[in-house]
């Protein structure tokens, strides 16, 4: 999954996108997610770093992983 | 930088909550690096909040309503230019800027520049004929029919189908989901601005709009896309954000090389789900919400007036994107005696 290439993100959890206008906010772990697709690590990436980083199981990481994907596509904040 | 002084005579001060242009203009050309800018306003009516708002504009004087033509606005600008020795005029309304359009010439004589489209520019935009306009300059336009009468609806609404835009020639447009409200909408419009009313198919889609400059020559002198982020119940911008918006800009830039556009202007765009691009409406001068683009780098009522003053000015490549305005409002005190001013005598 590639996030839009001009996506803002703050530090703060804000998330802008320039082409709509169309301002968003995320929890820590929503925005350490989307840092890492911006630096272009792949969802299995994405998952190991979750697992390492966050005191969870497998299956949680997967479910919220495939739940939080669904929403970016619904928002129109990825391209293929 | 030296700054030169100059005087600039601005209408559309009815900073009311369907603003006109004329208060974000000014506060464009308060903040020129360029001029240090005496404003008079030229208002149409007492309660136009501008004329009171004193910190902006310098003083203000009645003008005639466009409907009492070209000599009577003259005479009254004649007066005005020999108290104000007036260097440029912005006209900010559409409805007058025929008369100014064709007194462009005359005002030169007097030495009050203008920076205006010509009356085939203006003429070819009006929503009436945004059809041929779109197919002149490759740029897409929802279905639209002029009609002057309310029986005309119905074969209309069989063509495009329900909602339906109903507008006015010169302001206002309301959805339309059936044919009670398509006629009632009907009624209100004609009622309020005359006929005829402009039938347009509505294309589902997120607005999004752009303020640009033309230098008449071909080239976009500065253009910002926008898109409403908070939206009054008539419709207007009361919050918006600034837009990286590419295809907006080509689109833009397109029209100004095609039509060799001069002076402000505001399309409204529709974008649709499939990143389509259809145009709505073009108003042939600056929106109100034009002091968004001073706010994120691009002063275009006062790169108008550089041009209009003879300069020849680099075209702005820059703005900031994700820059916000946010409208309020807010209860000025005014004395009567101002108020008895401007309506007695015309002046304040």
């Amino acid at each position: 999954m590639n996030l839009l290439k001009n996506l803002a993100l703050s530090d703060t959890g804000f998330v802008f996108n320039p082409a709509t206008g169309d301002s968003f906010s995320v929890n820590p772990i929503g925005l350490d997610i989307l840092k890492l697709l911006k630096n272009g690590k792949s969802e299995n990436e994405i998952r190991k770093s979750l697992l390492d980083a966050y005191q969870t199981d497998k299956e949680t990481v997967e479910k919220d992983l495939y739940d939080f994907f669904k929403m970016l596509e619904q928002l129109k904040l990825t391209e293929q | 930088m030296t700054k030169r002084n100059i005087t600039v005579g601005v209408t559309g001060l009815n900073n009311i909550d369907s603003p006109g242009p004329g208060i974000p203009v000014i506060r464009g050309l308060k903040e020129s690096k360029h001029f240090n800018c005496r404003i008079i306003g030229l208002s149409y009516d007492a309660m136009e909040p501008g004329i009171y708002m004193h910190e902006v504009v310098d003083k203000t004087y009645q003008i005639p309503l466009p409907s009492a033509g070209q000599q009577s606005l003259l005479t009254r600008l004649e007066y005005i230019h020999q108290q104000e020795k007036l260097d440029v005029i912005i006209p900010n309304f559409d409805a007058e800027l025929y008369n100014f359009i064709k007194l462009q010439d005359t005002l030169k004589s007097m030495g009050i520049s203008t920076f205006l489209p010509t009356l085939e520019q203006f003429e070819e935009r009006h929503k009436s004929a945004l059809p041929a306009f779109g197919e002149k300059y490759g740029i897409k336009v929802p279905k639209s029919r002029m009609i002057n009468s309310m029986a005309e609806i119905h074969s209309l609404a069989y063509e495009f189908g329900y909602p339906l835009v109903v507008k006015g020639k010169f302001y206002d447009a309301s959805v339309a989901y059936s044919p009670d409200q398509a006629m009632a909408y009907f009624n209100k419009i004609s009622g309020k601005w005359g006929l005829p009313i402009i039938i347009q198919q509505y294309t589902p889609g997120t607005e999004v709009n752009l303020t640009g400059l033309g230098d008449g020559k071909g080239k976009l002198t500065g253009a910002v896309p926008m898109r409403k982020t908070y939206i009054t119940d008539k419709g207007k911008a009361w919050a918006g954000v600034t837009l990286e918006d590419r295809e907006l800009m080509k689109i833009a830039e397109k029209m100004v090389a095609g039509n060799k556009w001069r002076g402000g202007f505001e399309l409204e765009m529709i974008r649709t789900d499939r990143n389509e691009y259809y145009l709505i409406e073009i108003n042939p001068r600056f929106p109100a919400w034009v002091h968004l683009a001073t706010g994120s780098g691009q002063n275009h009522p006062e790169a108008l007036v550089r041009m209009a003053l003879g300069e020849d000015i680099n075209p702005y490549k820059r703005y900031e994107v994700g820059k916000m305005f946010v409208r309020y409002s807010w209860d000025q005190i005014v004395d009567l005696k101002e108020f008895e001013n401007i309506s007695t005598f015309g002046e304040l």
